[in-house]
């Protein structure tokens, strides 16, 4: 494997560690799921346009962000509902738009040629999710504990809410090139699950999540290359193995 | 003394629902004031907008340098979350610029035991959960305490303990205390002043003395008092 992949699946995996780490514990686990599919008719629009399906990807990625904040603010409205409808929505636009081989690719995710574009995204946006959320951190953790709490603390909880999204989405678009539309987002909520299992304390979770991420992109890479399948899968079913094993050394609650 | 809060004609509603309506009052520097009502009378949407928290008409005016420490009736957290008390104070002493000393203070002040404050904040008890969220409101020497129903799901001496505790604090550092309580015998104790809220919007403000009369009682909760009554002229 060359290392401008290896850089690049690494820096993917920290970012997917430590976001995660803040989308369980904000119990945004479906959300997070449905939330990937989004980047699905911004890839294949880009793909009809024949421009980087990255691109489109991830400005698609940051309207749904966006649309998200913008139906959190709304109360007497289910978010998980909405959220579901829309981005199932979204899945079946995208499939439209994108059809048989590039369908594949974009929902399960194909590594490939390294564009100079891409590798400058996908250095700095790991490093941008991470400095952000080592220094919301205290805030998102007291703002997810209560957001009363949060206000009486001068935090500004719908900006907070709007800068995690964003890092969210950023995210997601990192894992679209390796793991596709559709597993990303169980990068981003299977190491954090199975850290919360083993976890006692906040930096705990954050070291296993980020360790199990970076594991198993790394462990998934090179059964890849030995079994000659799909990256992406394989990548998903060592995390998912990680937390199914965590299982057994649950933390009593 | 100068007024700490002064609000006027404030109007809270949710959706078709208004639950407070054009209510005034004001709270001096270092005084304490107990909000009573029944249920669903909108104390803790009260609290809500005093802390802006909730939208609301009319004004909320705090003193300038108004630092809050709020404590809230019951939060929903799951009992697997990995964040211990620590973690928790840690977090807001960061933010306000607390030392670690800082921390331990507080944490000795309520009470609230090292071994303790290292668990997981979603497996402690009541009693303990409410005194780390006591300590919590403590950090950065907060000039006001909002207190929402403290004591709901602690035991009598666990009570005991936190109302010694705000009394102690609110001599040595002239806290302003606004708490919401079901407790008539504790307003009688702690609040100078009560701020009644019952149903439909009738609410009434002054000194418990004024205030905790078997008529106003009874027009604020919908039903005679005797009950309560029997605390506020008890012992």
């Amino acid at each position: 494997m060359d290392p401008s992949a290896l850089l690049l699946s690494s820096g993917m995996a920290v970012a997917a560690g430590v976001v995660g780490c803040f989308a369980v514990m904000r119990r945004m686990t479906l959300a997070a799921d449905a939330m990937s599919h989004v980047a699905l008719p911004g890839i294949g629009l880009a793909l009809v346009l024949h421009l980087n399906p990255v691109i489109g990807g991830v400005a698609m990625l940051l309207v749904g962000a966006v649309l998200i904040w913008g139906l959190e603010q709304r109360t007497g409205i289910s978010t998980e509902t909405v959220v579901g409808v829309v981005f199932s929505f979204a899945l079946a636009v995208g499939s439209m738009l994108a059809s048989g081989e590039e369908l594949i690719d974009a929902l399960l995710g194909k590594p490939g040629v390294v564009r100079p574009t891409e590798l400058v995204f996908g250095l700095l946006a790991p490093l941008a999710v991470v400095v952000f959320l080592v220094w919301a951190r205290n805030r998102l953790l007291i703002a997810l504990v209560s957001p009363d709490l949060a206000r009486t603390v001068n935090i500004h909880v719908e900006r907070l809410n709007l800068g995690f999204l964003v890092a969210f989405a950023l995210t997601v678009a990192l894992g679209l090139r390796y793991l596709g539309v559709l597993l990303m987002g169980s990068l981003i909520i299977i190491p954090a699950a199975t850290a919360k299992h083993l976890a006692g304390n906040i930096r705990a979770m954050f070291l296993l999540a980020v360790g199990v991420s970076v594991g198993s992109t790394l462990a998934g890479t090179a059964l890849a290359s030995i079994l000659h399948r799909p990256t992406g899968p394989l990548i998903i079913a060592v995390a998912a193995g990680c937390f199914f094993v965590s299982l057994a050394w649950r933390r009593p609650a | 003394m100068p007024d700490r809060l002064v609000v006027s004609s404030l109007g809270v509603r949710f959706g078709k629902t208004q639950v407070l309506r054009s209510l005034s009052f004001s709270v001096p520097d270092g005084a304490t004031m107990a909000v009573i009502g029944p249920n669903g009378a909108g104390k803790t949407a009260l609290f809500k907008a005093l802390i802006g928290s909730l939208p609301s008409t009319g004004t909320v005016a705090w003193a300038e340098g108004t630092r809050f420490g709020y404590v809230p009736q019951r939060l929903d957290l799951e009992r697997d979350l990995p964040l211990s008390g620590r973690d928790f104070l840690h977090a807001k002493a960061a933010l306000v610029k607390a030392s670690v000393s800082e921390v331990k203070r507080v944490t000795r002040l309520v009470n609230l035991g090292h071994e303790v404050a290292r668990r997981p904040i979603g497996g402690l008890s009541g009693g303990q959960f409410q005194r780390l969220l006591l300590a919590f409101a403590l950090l950065g020497h907060p000039n006001v305490l909002l207190f929402d129903e403290p004591t709901t799901g602690i035991d009598e001496p666990g009570e005991e303990l936190l109302y010694a505790t705000v009394e102690r604090l609110q001599r040595e550092e002239k806290l302003t205390v606004i708490l919401i309580s079901h407790e008539l015998s504790l307003v009688y104790r702690m609040a100078g002043l009560v701020l009644c809220l019952g149903r439909r919007g009738v609410s009434c403000f002054g000194p418990p003395r004024q205030i905790l009369t078997p008529e106003t009682l009874e027009r604020t909760y919908g039903a005679p008092m005797d009950h309560y009554l029997h605390d506020v002229h008890g012992p």
